[in-house]
Parts: C-alpha cells; structure tokens; sequence
C-alpha cells in the first residue's frame, strides 16, 4: 500500500533514470503486502469455484476443471475474490479505527451478556424455541432435527470438553460413538452375541457410557503421556481400526450388513407406560432433554475444581505441574468424558434408528463433529450447540435448493476448507468463550500454549 | 508358525511395501524435524503423485504395450510426474495451511487442525474433480515377472524397480541433508530455528523446501503405490498412517529410521498377514504403532532431530 508509493525525487529526472525509478515502483508493488494479498484472494476465489463447479468424471477427469474455471461463472468468483481483497485492504489500512467502531458496536450488547440475568433469559428463550417450535416442522426437518442436528449437538458437546475443555486433538472421535451403540445393541440382545440378561435401553444407557469411557481410558492412558500429536494419530489410526474390526467381527456386531432389531426406548415404572417408536417427535424431547441435562452437566464441570485444572493444563502444563495438577489424570478424565458423552449418543442413535452398521462409523464423521466443535468455538458451550446446529442445518438447505449445485458427496471439501479458514481467520470460532480466546491471543504473543500439547514452547512452531 | 511357510516371499513383499513406506515416512520425518508437528496432509501428497503419474502415463502410453528401454522411460517419467504433483501439493500446502498460523504463532493445535483440514479438503476435491472410482495406471511393463528368485522366493519385476528408484532416491536425499547447503539449513533448523535465523538461515525458504523435499519422495512414491495399487482419491489414508508409524517406529526425526522403519513395517506387516486374515492387515500396522508408543515412544534409532543424516 503506502510502500508501493513512487519516490519523489525533486528535479527533472533523465529518462532513464525515470524508466528505473518506475521499474522500482513495479517491483516494490510485486512485493508490498497488498499484492500478495491481492494474489491470495484471487487463488482462494479460484479455489472457490473449482470447489463449487460441477463434477469431472473418471472418463473425463478435467471437466470438473474446465467446467468450474473456463467458464463465464469463474468471473463471479474473481469479482468476490476481489470484493473480499479490498475488504481486507481497507481493513488493514483502517483496521485500528474499524476495530475500535466494532468494538464500541459490541460492547453494550456484550456487556449485557455479561449479565446472568440477561443470558438466562436469552438461554430460556432458546429453550423456549427448542421446545415450541419443532411440532409446527414437517416430517423432513423433525428427522433432521433428531438425526442430524440433535445427536449431533450432543457429539459436538462431548468432543468440546477434549478439544476445548482439555485443549486434546481426538481425530477417532465416532470410534466411541461406535462402542456406545455396540454395546448398546448388546444389551438390549439385538447382536449375534446374547447378553447374560435383556435389558431397556434407558437401562443400558450407563454399560454404554462405561464402555465407552473405559475405551477411551485403554486408549488415551498411554498415549496422553507422550506429545499431543501423539494422541491426535493414535485416535485418528483407532478411528480407522474400530470400523474394520467391527466390519471383520461379523459374529459379533453383525459386520458391514448390520443388525437390525435394537429396542425403542421405552418406559415401564408403576402404571406408567410409554414406548417411543420411530416417530421423530418424541424421540426429540427425549434427546432435547438429556442434552440439556448434559448442557448443565458441562457448565458445572467447567466452573469446577476439574474445569479450573483443565484450564490450568492447557494454558500452561508446566505450570500446572508445578502447583500439583496430576497432569495425566485432567487428560485422561477429559477424554474419558468425551469418549462417554460419545458413547451415549451412539446408544441415542441406534435405538432410535433400530439399526447398527459397521459402515456408519467413518473416519469422516469424526472430522465432521470435530469442525462442529471448531466452527462454533472450542471450549465454548453455546458455541458448539449452535455451531453443530447451523453447520447441520446449512447443508440439508442447500441441498434442498435449486440454485446451488451441492452434492451431499462433496461436503467434506467444504468442511476441509472450513478448518483450515477458520484456523487461519477466526481460530477462537464464531462464538467463543472468553477465556479461550484471550488464551490464544496470549498464546500468539508467546504466553502460554492454549493446548494441552506439551513443547509448544518450540522455537521452531514459532517461526 | 504360520509365517515360515512362504518366509521369503513375504519377506520380498514385505521389503517392497517397505520401500513405499520409507519414501512417505521421510515426508513425515522431515516436516517433523524442521516443525515439531505431524503433517497430516503428506497423505494426500501421496495421492496427488498417484494421480499425476496416471494422467502421465495415460496421456503417453495409451493402449500400447511398452518394453525394453522404453519401459525404463516410462517409469522415470512416472516417477517424474509423481513427484513433481507430490512438490507442488506439499509446497502450496505449507503455504496456505501452515505459514499464516506460523506468522501469527498460534498453538500447535491449530497447525495440527489446520493440516487435517487441508487433508480432507485435498482428498475430496480429488474425488470430485477426478472421479471416485479407482483407475489403474497403464503398465509400463510387465509388473509380475519373476526376474529372479531369492532362497525360493520369487522376485518380481515390479519389486526390482521399486527396489531401485528407491535406494536411489534414499541416497540421494541422504546426500542432500548431509552435504550441501541445503541440508544444512535444514539440519540448522531442526536443531534450533532461532539460531539458525540468528546465523543466517532463512527459514521459512527452509521450511518451504523441506516441505518440498518430502513432497518430491512422498509424490514419486504415490506414483509406484499405484502402479500396482491403482489410484483413487482415498487411497493415501492408511499408506499415509502406515508410514507416519514407520517413522516413529525408526525414530521420527530421523531420516536414517525413517527408512529402517519402513522396511520392518513392511516385512513385519506382510509376516503378520500369513498368520490372520487380510483383512486384518492394517489392524497389525497400528497395533505396532500403539506398542512402539507405549514401550518405545522415541522409536528404534531414537530421535535425532538436527542430526538427522
């Protein structure tokens, strides 16, 4: 910007002083940091359209390219690319005074948030919607509701505690969903393999969530010991391995053709009788309500001794150390609890759908609530509710839509692209807590790690 | 034992799996050297030189049968390829999903989530723009030949010239960190990057070519993977964590162990195999990876970062 500014040299120059002078201006232009920005917006919108451009084929493998980037609709793209460079170049010329604008913008409505009053209301209001609104759906959106965005909600919510909470990467996240519904399908008699005694799924909910928590203490025990990276390929190898070993153990889970048969819940205590079925509405409230429960579970759990060690361990390890936190237990406790909370909506999910395959438990879908908890803002607990919600809701609309050539195939690009914006723009997430996000910002000056990946100190990372 | 029937030709399979593993396991063990972080996209640099040396290939072998010298160029020219996909993808990986976190110094969380984002974006966008079948890449020659047997076992054709493209490029890169001046800088980093900027080492240039170092070997070694393997847009993940496993089996870090642990992973792999079903095969792969972790964790030759010739 202002280093791309021609010299004034006083006097008439020569002529060819004059040709190197401009040649000067040239390169300094090539090099100012307008250029190269104006160079990274243009290759993002490109990426862009090839992202949302119709499909190649393994016939025609460069379709997919000339189809998205040779054709009049690249330029729509182009002109957003450099809508956005110059957003970003009058951001970074202004950015002192924009920042101060939003942040007097922010500060009232952040203020009142800062209330308890204020964000109880606006807490029970959202209750209140969740409640209320879903009966007037139809049929189509009470299934996504349930299947999509509320067992989700759920995932996203227990992964928050080890990514957000504890500052761990789990890679291989639906392994423990896996285990969850396995054991459910056990319990409740619906796997080749009979339990010693039948039992309801409410019944069965605390052997999945036992299973589950033990995996995750078998697994992260010995891996939490050793760098954080560590754990984020063992879990993502595990991820993998769960799916095999299920698919290869057909005596046992049924394999890749799956079991059918796992009970509804239902309830059978003095005269009362309700069984839920497969209707969606009721497996709602059902689920609505245990998120909640889970939602208070959590919050406690932050403010907590154990939230408090948490936060000691992923702001500074060796600190936390120092003052006595039993460093090891506070990972395995937060990735046990996530495994659990896991566990738990896999035995939701499988009595709800009354089925359990081996090919529904990808590697993918791990990365899929990862960017939920992400998206919404890691260690954030209003943050991952409403990041999992939207980022499950946004997809079923646009597939719905006529305008937008979205496959459901290529939501993974989508979803790829989004860790990686999101790490480079907005790491903190679209609704963060506070507390992380001063953590990183603290983090980025070099206090403090803001993860519980210990050598972060590592000059190297730095750069 | 179930392995001691077909000892040798698993073992000649297993040497060949190995040298795949080595390749891309120096992707692995570069990037950490110079990082101190696990690149989780080198998998799908991977996948980009299988793709690039089948659309090579394709274009230039079509329908014929090639043999003699020409089957020679055609490997080379695959190899070629594959690298140079494999370079340009890791190079615009390190620039995009990894120097703005490490401008702004963020936590290693983010690098790690970044690169895993970066992964699932590449792989699909793959499958996307070039189809979600896998395709085999035309032979440039006759891949099950038996060229000659070793105690018994036969040794085919494609096993020679995996063999060979690779111990040539594992000496060339040996070569490289030990003795020029890249290297050095490479080395200069990995041992302490403050010091190393101190004494004149660029070292976001260094840290750019490291990446594109491991992406030329992890390219060329997509390119080989699929001549037998055929090529889809999927096919990086387990290769990617095999050879993330060779690495720390051999000490991640270091470049010498990287290459030792490929070639037991691949030999121990393939011995494994002939006592359960195949399709427990990947399962042996990480069950190492969890043993070396736990009793291990430093791998075989331990970590020699800075040292790593």
């Amino acid at each position: 910007m202002s280093t791309s500014a021609p010299d004034k040299t006083p006097g008439a120059p020569s002529p060819s002083s004059a040709r190197a002078a401009a040649w000067r201006s040239v390169v300094e232009l090539a090099r100012a940091r307008g250029a190269r920005r104006f160079a990274a917006w243009v290759f993002g919108a490109l990426v862009l359209a090839l992202m949302t451009g119709p499909s190649g084929t393994n016939g025609a493998p460069t379709s997919g390219f000339t189809g998205s980037l040779f054709h009049p609709r690249v330029l729509v793209f182009l002109a957003i690319g450099v809508g956005l460079w110059a957003l970003d170049a009058v951001r970074f010329q202004y950015g002192a005074s924009i920042r101060t604008l939003s942040e007097r913008a922010t500060a009232a409505p952040g203020r009142m948030l800062q209330s308890r009053r204020v964000r109880f209301a606006v807490y029970a209001a959202a209750l209140a919607v969740a409640i209320a609104y879903p009966p007037t759906l139809s049929g189509f959106w009470q299934e996504v509701l349930v299947d999509q965005i509320g067992v989700f909600v759920l995932l996203a919510v227990g992964l928050n505690v080890v990514v957000g909470y504890a500052g761990l990467l789990d890679l291989g996240y639906i392994a423990f969903y896996a285990i969850g519904a396995y054991s459910g399908a056990y319990w409740t008699g619906a796997l080749p393999v009979h339990p010693p005694f039948h039992l309801n799924p409410f019944l069965a909910i605390p052997f999945a969530i036992a299973a589950a928590m033990l995996a995750g203490v078998i697994l992260g025990a010995p891996t939490l010991r050793l760098r954080g990276d560590y754990l984020a390929i063992v879990t993502l190898g595990f991820g993998e391995i769960i799916q095999i070993v299920a698919t290869n153990l057909q005596g046992v889970t049924g394999g890749a053709q799956g079991v059918t048969g796992i009970p509804h819940f239902s309830v059978h205590i003095g005269g009362v009788h309700y069984a839920w079925t497969l209707s969606n509405l009721p497996y709602y409230y059902l689920l609505l309500g245990f998120v909640v429960v889970v939602l208070f579970a959590f919050r406690a759990l932050e403010n907590s001794r154990v939230g408090r060690a948490f936060a000691a361990v992923r702001e500074d390890e060796v600190a936390a150390e120092a003052v006595g936190i039993n460093v090891l237990k506070y990972k395995v406790m937060a990735f046990a609890i996530g495994a659990s909370t896991s566990g738990f909506a896999g035995l939701l999910e499988v009595s709800k759908i009354g089925f359990v395959s081996s090919q529904d438990f990808t590697v993918q879908l791990s990365i899929l609530v990862l960017v939920l908890v992400i998206f919404g803002g890691m260690g954030s607990l209003p943050g991952a509710v409403a990041g999992a919600a939207f980022l499950q809701w946004v997809p079923q609309i646009l597939r719905e839509h006529p305008l937008f050539g979205y496959q459901e195939q290529d939501l993974y690009i989508y979803l790829g692209a989004l860790l990686v914006v999101m790490m480079i723009f907005r790491p903190e997430g679209i609704l963060p807590s506070r507390r992380r996000k001063r953590e990183i910002v603290l983090a980025e000056r070099g206090i403090g790690t803001a993860d519980a990946m210990s050598g972060s100190s590592d000059p190297a990372v730095r750069g | 034992m179930c392995f001691t029937h077909n000892f040798w030709s698993l073992t000649v399979q297993g040497l060949s799996d190995g040298f795949l593993y080595a390749l891309i396991a120096l992707g692995y063990t570069l990037v950490y050297g110079v990082l101190q972080l696990i690149n989780f996209a080198h998998s799908e640099v991977f996948m980009s030189g299988g793709f690039a040396g089948y659309f090579v290939l394709r274009a230039i072998i079509g329908t014929t049968t090639p043999h003699g010298v020409s089957s020679v160029e055609f490997v080379v020219v695959g190899i070629l390829a594959g690298a140079a996909a494999g370079g340009a993808v890791a190079f615009v990986l390190e620039r995009v999903a990894y120097r703005p976190l490490r401008r702004r110094g963020a936590p290693r969380l983010a690098f790690l989530i970044s690169a895993i984002g970066a992964s699932f974006f590449l792989y699909n966008l793959a499958g996307k723009e070039f189809g979600r079948e896998s395709v085999s890449i035309p032979a440039p020659f006759n891949l099950s030949a038996t060229v000659f047997h070793v105690f018994g076992a036969e040794v085919q054709s494609y096993e020679v010239v995996i063999a060979i493209s690779a111990v040539i490029m594992l000496v060339l890169l040996d070569r490289l960190v030990a003795s020029t001046r890249l290297g050095r800088g490479i080395r200069a980093v990995a041992q302490d990057a403050d010091t190393a900027a101190l004494m004149g080492v660029n070292i976001d240039r260094t840290i750019s070519q490291t990446f594109v170092i491991g992406g030329l070997l992890g390219g060329a070694a997509g390119f080989l993977f699929g001549l037998s393997s055929g090529v889809v847009y999927t096919m990086g993940f387990t290769p990617g964590l095999k050879a993330f496993t060779a690495a720390v089996l051999g000490g991640i870090g270091n470049v010498r162990g990287a290459v030792l642990g490929g070639l037991l992973l691949g030999v121990t792999e393939n011995l494994g195999v002939a006592c359960v079903q195949s399709s427990w095969r990947d399962v042996i792969a990480f069950g190492i990876l969890v043993v070396v972790l736990l009793v291990r964790p430093t791998g075989i030759l331990g970590e020699r970062l800075g040292r790593s010739a």
